[in-house]
């Protein structure tokens, strides 16, 4: 019998080389008249540990990482199929404590399994939750998405179940199921693991948003940045389709659900849920008036559901193992897990299911070893480009959408970014602002023209031009984009731009107690 | 037949191909740059009749979105991040490499069509900044060397 060799087929593990090593592997084995089952799995997102091999065992799935091309003979001296010593040997997989620690809910299966195989998926719980709910009412899937307290992980965390149920309530002849795929902030790859990793568990759920609101078409509203994802994603529909999991009397039911991968065209804004559904309609991505809710009027003017790959994802489970055993799961308001991705400038850079309520500063040093750079953390970004940067007094927050609220900082979709202290803040501060500009959709002046004034107020800042006023300026300008924007990209860029300037009024050529001018 | 021919083939199929699926336009000029790495001028006329669109409509939409080109790309698209999980990780430094081995700036194509550089604002390739990707292949922990081996290799592939 072969030995089962797994290779991450994870965009993240082949940007460091995972198909030249599973290439290696193969022609070693050849050349040794060994066979081997190389499959190509999803990441377990211990990102520095990639390529991360791993090979079925007697003892269970032991790990190598990170594996060169080079090291393949070498492995393969150690007889490593069997789990041989290695200076790359990191033991079995379940035990590495950064991914012991965590409570892996939505992304149970990412990295176990073939992301394309329905047997694998089949055989690790996948579809339990679809089975549930055809067994049920509408109104009763909706009650239990409603009852787990999810909330959007795109960003703005509205309760999902709510949203269900006003697509269920509103009658229509078609109803949409939409999947903001988009996922365009910096620091953010979870959705991209999820839909290269697990697709069926994002197809699974986006069936049950269908059956449940009476809903017969689903969009993946993919960007076009992840071509990877693209792949998968068709794959695995072309799987659920003919095994009768999509499409026409899904399992029997005599319910219809119908799904389609749409690539978007490198536009962040929309990632904003009515630009997106203009851009699903073939139009410029122009964020739209809200009331219209899409729930009400959307994609095509009909009653649509628009949710986030996560929040699509994590439906599943809620459906098979019940509304309460996700609720069981984070503090206050936020309930069930939250996958949140480390990245910028750790050591330890990667993916962390957690309940809510781990804190800023474990996620940092536990799980992310501190900078990568070895000097000091100085500031971090949370929730993307539009997200406030938090300085190291505020890193023991607990993640929990409240508890950033009241510091006026988001969660957004739990990208984490770290600097060191070599940052300079005037200039992030420059950057959120000129983002802003390149993005902004241009339907309302504050974010067109804001953004644009903002970069050239912050140069004023930097160069001391009419120091004190251009700070007041730049102050005047936040609140006019914070309050006058249409959406989050003009009303939320102020965020990064005023926590830079009052987190770190020394790197604007203030003094540190100056920061209330 | 001339290469204006089969830019007009590719344009034509992609309209039959698509043109009858609802929001049509998108996957039109998907399908158009995908055959032939732009969006011709001409092509916007032939895609404003067959969708019932004004060419203005069209035109609209294709300078939208960042990805759509109206100009022929080099044999091999460049992209590196510049968000701010890169930026944490040196991309601007790597942007400036790159600006000057191949002397052309963003959104220029070199002189011999080999390359054409463009910023990307994330690869969700985060946890292994600075990012780059060349056509469809992504690049992690990127460094000035690497990137111009990488380039070397990219430059070799096509002769």
């Amino acid at each position: 019998m072969s030995t089962k060799v797994y290779v991450p087929r994870d965009s993240s593990a082949l940007s460091l080389g995972a198909d030249e090593v599973a290439m290696a592997i193969l022609v070693e084995a050849s050349k040794r008249g060994i066979s081997v089952d190389i499959i190509r799995n999803g990441s377990r997102g211990l990102f520095w540990l990639e390529p991360l091999v791993e090979v079925e065992t007697a003892q269970g799935r032991i790990a190598y990482g990170p594996v060169q091309p080079q090291d393949v003979p070498g492995l393969f001296d150690q007889n490593f199929l069997t789990g041989g010593e290695h200076a790359l040997r990191l033991g079995l997989m379940e035990e590495i404590a950064y991914l012991k620690n965590q409570e892996r809910l939505t992304f149970a299966r990412v990295g176990i399994t073939d992301p394309v195989s329905l047997d694998d998926y089949l055989a690790h719980d996948g579809y339990r939750g679809l089975r549930r709910a055809l067994q049920m009412s509408g109104a009763e899937v909706v009650k239990e998405v409603t009852d787990s307290g999810l909330r959007g992980r795109g960003g703005a965390a509205f309760p999902t179940g709510i949203k269900w149920n006003t697509v269920l309530n509103t009658a229509a002849d078609q109803k949409y199921i939409v999947c903001n795929a988009d996922e365009g902030d910096s620091g953010t790859y979870s959705d991209r693991m999820i839909m290269e990793g697990d697709p069926f568990v994002l197809i699974e759920g986006m069936t049950i948003a269908g059956i449940a609101v009476g809903a017969t078409q689903g969009y993946i509203y993919l960007r076009s940045e992840y071509p990877h994802a693209l792949q998968v994603l068709n794959e695995a529909i072309a799987v659920a389709l003919t095994k009768g999991y999509l499409g026409e009397n899904i399992l029997g039911s005599g319910k219809t659900f119908h799904l389609e991968v749409r690539r978007g065209a490198g536009a962040y804004v929309c990632g904003e849920e009515t630009s997106l559904l203009e851009s699903l309609e073939g139009k410029r991505g122009i964020v739209r008036f809200k009331p219209p809710l899409p729930a009400i009027e959307g994609l095509f003017g009909k009653p649509t559901i628009i949710n986030n790959v996560i929040s699509l994802a994590s439906v599943p489970i809620i459906l098979d193992k019940g509304g309460a055993f996700y609720r069981d799961y984070g503090m206050g308001r936020s309930r069930g897990t939250l996958p949140i991705q480390l990245a910028g400038n750790l050591k330890h850079c990667g993916l962390v299911e957690k309940a809510f309520g781990v804190t800023l500063r474990e996620l940092l040093y536990d799980y992310g070893g501190g900078s990568a750079s070895g000097r000091p953390i100085r500031a971090v970004q949370v929730g993307g480009p539009l997200g406030a940067y938090l300085p190291e007094s505020q890193f023991d927050t607990p993640l929990d959408y409240e508890a950033f609220a009241n510091l006026w900082a988001v969660l957004g979709h739990g990208g984490i970014v770290a600097f060191d202290d070599t940052v300079d803040m005037a200039h992030m501060a420059r950057y959120a602002m000129e983002f802003c500009a390149i993005e902004s959709c241009g339907k309302c002046t504050p974010c067109r023209i804001g953004s644009t004034r903002g970069v050239e107020v912050v140069d004023k800042i930097i160069a001391g031009t009419d120091h004190a006023a251009n700070v007041q300026l730049l102050r005047d300008l936040s609140d006019t984009m914070l309050n006058g924007s249409l959406c989050a990209l003009g009303g939320m860029t102020p965020y990064p731009v005023l926590s830079a300037l009052n987190h770190f009024p020394e790197d604007f050529g203030l003094k540190k107690n100056q920061q209330a001018a | 037949m001339t290469q204006q021919d089969l830019n007009r083939q590719a344009v034509q199929d992609a309209i039959s191909r698509m043109k009858d699926q609802p929001g049509a336009l998108l996957p039109i000029l998907h399908g158009i740059q995908d055959s032939i790495g732009h969006i011709p001028e001409d092509a916007v006329p032939v895609i404003a009749d067959a969708l019932n669109l004004s060419r203005a409509e069209v035109h609209g939409v294709i300078t939208f979105y960042h990805y759509f080109r109206q100009t022929p790309p080099g044999r091999h698209t460049v992209q590196i991040c510049q968000a701010e999980s890169c930026q944490a990780m040196g991309s601007e430094k790597l942007t400036e490499h790159a600006k000057q081995h191949l002397g052309i700036d963003f959104h220029e194509t070199t002189g011999d069509q080999e390359f054409s550089l463009e910023p990307v604002f994330c690869l969700g390739n985060c946890a292994c900044s600075p990012a780059v990707m060349i056509d469809d292949n992504v690049y992690g922990r990127v460094t000035p060397d690497r990137l111009e081996q990488l380039l070397n290799n990219a430059r070799k592939a096509s002769q």
